[in-house]
């Protein structure tokens, strides 16, 4: 592990020597700074205030909970993550690896369409599951009437257990670990894998000892964020009558009546992530690597030939299959028998109110990581980079009690407001926030901006800090290095990070159900209204319409990624 | 990329400026509802017809619209709230984001029992949640009460959702009333020990499952039932077909039921205009829509109910006092989790 050291990875901290870059450094220190913690803070203060509740005291809740459910919140929970890491991280690599170093039949078609799933919602994947597998559903009836056997007389796996939530996260999820592995796959120097492939490695070992170490931070973002989304995901756990820690907190919430306990609940879960986020952070710290070489040129792709590129072609289509066609085809299905009471005038709307509101979205985040990673960049001291961390918490907390922390400040804010106006000037000025879009796009911003605020910081760390350190000698302000010198660079992962949050607000449901102004719905807001009064079929539409604006940014994502190795 | 982030700007600007504008609308109402927008949104369109009068409306689920509505305080948009279930309606009263009303009109159509004495909440329409059994697997005479299903004669016959949902923990609300609370715990445990299966999906879900063969009895609200009866797949007619309806405890208290409702809030600015809303949701024309189009039961009898509500006859319902349900409920869960049912 350590041979590569003094060649491929620049592991020292950068060492700044010139006076000047000293002294701008210290100027530049107090506004980025500043706008760090400022905005850093304003991401917190949703997580704060619901975590507020946590030091009040609780009655016999606990020892209700304890006594009760909190083993099997914790058992299936715990279920879940494992389950999840081992398919994404199975199906991610395997097929990110293949389709970056092999050739074989279809591979230019699979290296995009492996993206796709990304754009199903996990709850409206795990309910065209349940149509169609179900004891209901159209193949156990079928296989009742052709074999002549009434339920219990045969095996069938029953979808809506641990197992088969742990399967629908996984095929929805694992395209994030696809995308940062093979990303990263692509931009390993190729003089590495070669040089261990020219030493003797067979393909299998220069995979295992040379490129998946190399790898292996951006593996870890990856399973890190599907790991957020898995503990935070509501719809699917609930669907399918698995208790979580997230359903867990709703029941202690609503059903219980004690808010305390749920903040607690929440603080806990709170814990475990940042633990996965600190993980996530020192395994990128251990491997940092920096372009170091210019000759970065397209591998020689192994042609695959007989059994083993049907092997290949099978391992990057059965997740595709599974994970998009699959549930499309049923989604197709039903929308065939159903669009025609569903699209109407206001379907329209719900289009552009949805794409509205994941471009801004996107946009904004990605402003706000640039000013975020460039910060923690200009002055890596240890409360900036805890402010980055604590502004990444938002990913993992179920979406309805980032809502909830959203309401709260807001709410406090536009009231105390009025109140004063009112005092002040005889004048109400109601309420100027909450329940307006404004309120919406900063739910988005704190449950989202780990997302972008984590691809730009991957792209940061790969521009060499002497980079900076020339731009500014020649008289650039660190404003300009970061516009005129870096971004250009970072391009294609700045194109990543806008469009992962596109198509994470597309999907978006609980802060938009709660948040939302007056008269205003989108394509997600619709499709679950339909699919949770049990009517799947009439959801359908607007669900693969969902689909389908995602799979635009999508094919553009892909495109950018390859463009990088032309 | 520029034009985007301007076009951008100006979206989240125009939103900003679309909420403000929306204040100085004469003529309306601003409506929390927690019923879902297809639900309601033809009666609320006749209603702006009749009257003039704009509705606005936001849906979203019941618990966090009460959370926004809480956080929102004296400065609510919101003048009315809609929601299913009375122990949510009470949740709200004790919240304390409702007023009482006072309406000739409201206390005269709408029974003593399904509104709240002094009006902080009206019923709008009734939903029973009877036993449903598969034809020709079980026999009606062997059914009795809700209580008689934790006899050990129906193990692995009963299919019933998640105890997460608000319709059982008002029916378990409703037997801790009369029954107390052990006995309605070992009931429960009982009940879980006759399960076909782990809790899961919604009430059809549950219907299907008996018409699949998984259980023979499953509970559900009619609403469901009816919609499955007259649902244009075939697949739902078929399963529904399977089954026949059950109306338990038709010897004791009647079979358990629950209302949707709608209430003023505390802080409305609309208040009349809410008022007249709730009145025209009462009115003989809106129930005779929810009877036909929603198929539930009318809050007022002097409404027809629909030809499938017909055909399944006249049962006696449970009387208790509604706001029972809403006192009883943090037992209730707390009795299901001790209970095991997930």
């Amino acid at each position: 592990m350590t041979w590569y050291n003094s060649t491929m990875y620049d592991s020292a901290p950068a060492t700044r020597t010139t006076f000047l870059s000293r002294f701008f450094s210290k100027i530049t220190f107090d506004r980025w700074h500043i706008t760090v913690l400022v905005i850093a803070f304003i991401c917190a203060l949703p997580i704060l205030s619901v975590l507020s509740f946590v030091f009040r005291p609780t009655g016999e809740v606990w020892q209700h909970l304890a006594d009760t459910v909190l083993t099997e919140y914790v058992i299936n929970s715990l279920l879940l993550i494992i389950g999840v890491s081992f398919g994404t991280l199975t199906m991610g690599i395997t097929t990110a690896w293949l389709t970056s170093v092999c050739r074989f039949p279809g591979r230019k078609v699979f290296q995009w369409m492996l993206l796709l799933p990304m754009a199903l919602p996990a709850y409206i994947i795990a309910y065209t599951y349940t149509g169609m597998f179900d004891v209901a559903g159209p193949v156990q009836s079928g296989i009742r009437t052709w074999f002549d056997v009434s339920y219990g007389e045969y095996w069938f796996p029953e979808i809506r257990s641990v197992w088969g939530a742990t399967s629908m996260l996984s095929l929805v999820l694992f395209p994030y670990v696809y995308l940062l592995a093979r990303a990263a796959f692509l931009e390993q120097s190729v003089v590495a894998l070669e040089a261990s492939r020219s030493l003797g490695s067979g393909l299998w070992r220069s995979f295992f000892q040379v490129a998946l170490p190399m790898a292996r931070p951006a593996i870890i973002t990856g399973l890190s964020l599907v790991l957020m989304e898995t503990l935070a995901d509501f719809g699917t756990v609930q669907y399918f009558g698995i208790s979580t820690f997230t359903t867990g907190i709703f029941r202690t919430w609503f059903g219980l009546g004690d808010s305390t306990a749920a903040a607690q609940l929440s603080a806990i879960l709170l814990i475990f992530v940042f633990f996965l986020i600190t993980i996530e952070r020192l395994s990128r710290k251990q491997a940092r690597y920096h372009h170091v070489s210019n000759r970065e040129k397209a591998y020689q792709r192994i042609t695959l030939t007989g059994k083993k590129a049907w092997l290949a072609t099978s391992a990057c289509f059965l997740p595709l299959f599974f994970g998009f066609i699959l549930p499309v085809i049923q989604l197709i299905v039903w929308a065939i028998e159903t669009y025609e009471d569903m699209v109407d005038k206001e379907f329209i709307s719900l289009v552009m109110n949805s794409l509205g509101l994941a471009v801004a979205a996107a946009i904004l985040a990605l402003v706000l990581a640039l000013i975020m990673g460039y910060g923690q960049r200009l002055q890596k001291t240890p409360l900036i980079q805890f402010a980055v961390r604590v502004s990444s918490l938002g990913y993992a907390i179920p979406a309805t009690v980032i809502a909830v922390g959203v309401m709260l400040p807001m709410a406090w804010l536009d009231n105390t407001l009025d109140s004063w106006m009112r005092v002040q000037f005889n004048y109400s000025t109601g309420l100027l926030f909450s329940g307006t879009l404004f309120a919406l796009m900063f739910a988005y911003m704190v449950r989202f901006l780990a997302v972008s605020v984590g691809t730009v910081e991957a792209a940061l760390g790969k521009i060499k800090l002497s980079m900076d350190d020339t731009a500014r000698s020649l008289g650039l302000k660190p404003l300009q290095v970061l516009t005129l010198v870096h971004m250009p660079i970072m391009r294609r992962s700045l194109i990543t990070a806008v469009l992962l949050v596109f198509v994470d607000v597309l999907k978006e449901l609980p802060a938009t159900l709660i948040l939302r102004p007056f008269n205003f719905n989108t394509l997600a807001v619709k499709a679950y209204e339909l699919a949770s009064d049990e009517r799947l079929a009439d959801a359908s539409t607007a669900a693969l319409s969902i689909v389908l604006a995602g799979i635009i940014p999508v094919i553009l994502l892909s495109q950018s990624i390859n463009r990088g190795r032309s | 990329m520029n034009t985007i982030f301007k076009s951008a700007v100006f979206f989240i600007a125009s939103g900003l400026l679309a909420t403000f504008s929306a204040q100085t609308f004469a003529d309306e109402v601003n409506v929390y509802s927690a019923r879902k927008e297809a639900l309601i949104k033809p009666l609320l369109n006749d209603f702006t017809q009749q009257t003039g009068i704009k509705v606005n409306l936001v849906t979203g689920k019941a618990d966090a619209l009460l959370k926004r509505l809480e956080t929102e305080g004296i400065n609510t948009p919101a003048d009315l709230l809609i929601t299913t279930d009375a122990s949510r309606l009470y949740r709200a009263q004790i919240a304390g984001v409702l007023q009482p009303v006072k309406s000739e009109a409201l206390t005269r159509i709408i029974p003593a029992t399904y509104r709240e004495p002094e009006g902080y909440w009206f019923g709008l329409s009734l939903r029973a949640r009877p036993i449903f059994y598969v034809k020709g697997k079980i026999k009606p005479e062997q059914l009795s009460d809700y209580e008689s299903l934790a006899n050990p004669v129906f193990k692995n016959k009963i299919c019933i959702r998640s105890s997460n949902n608000i319709y059982n923990q008002s029916l378990v609300a409703s037997m801790i009333e009369v029954n107390g609370i052990e006995t309605t715990e070992k009931w429960a445990k009982g009940l879980v020990a006759n399960l076909a299966r782990s809790p899961k999906g919604g009430d059809r879900d549950q219907i299907r499952a008996a018409a699949a063969g998984q259980c023979d009895i499953a509970i559900a609200n009619t609403y469901y039932y009816a919609a499955m009866l007259s649902s244009k797949k075939q697949a739902d007619r078929d399963a529904a077909g399977k089954l026949e309806i059950f109306w338990p405890n038709q010897t004791n208290r009647g079979t358990h039921v629950n209302i949707s409702g709608a209430a003023v809030t505390k802080h409305a600015k609309n208040t009349v205009n809410a008022i007249k809303l709730i009145e025209f949701m009462a009115s003989k024309t809106a129930q005779e829509w929810y009877a036909n189009a929603n198929h539930e039961y009318p809050v007022r009898s002097d409404v027809e109910v629909s030809e499938i509500l017909k055909s399944w006859g006249k049962f006696k319902a449970d009387s208790v006092n509604l706001s029972v349900l809403g006192l009883n409920n943090p037992k209730a869960v707390r009795l299901m989790d001790r209970a095991g049912w997930k």
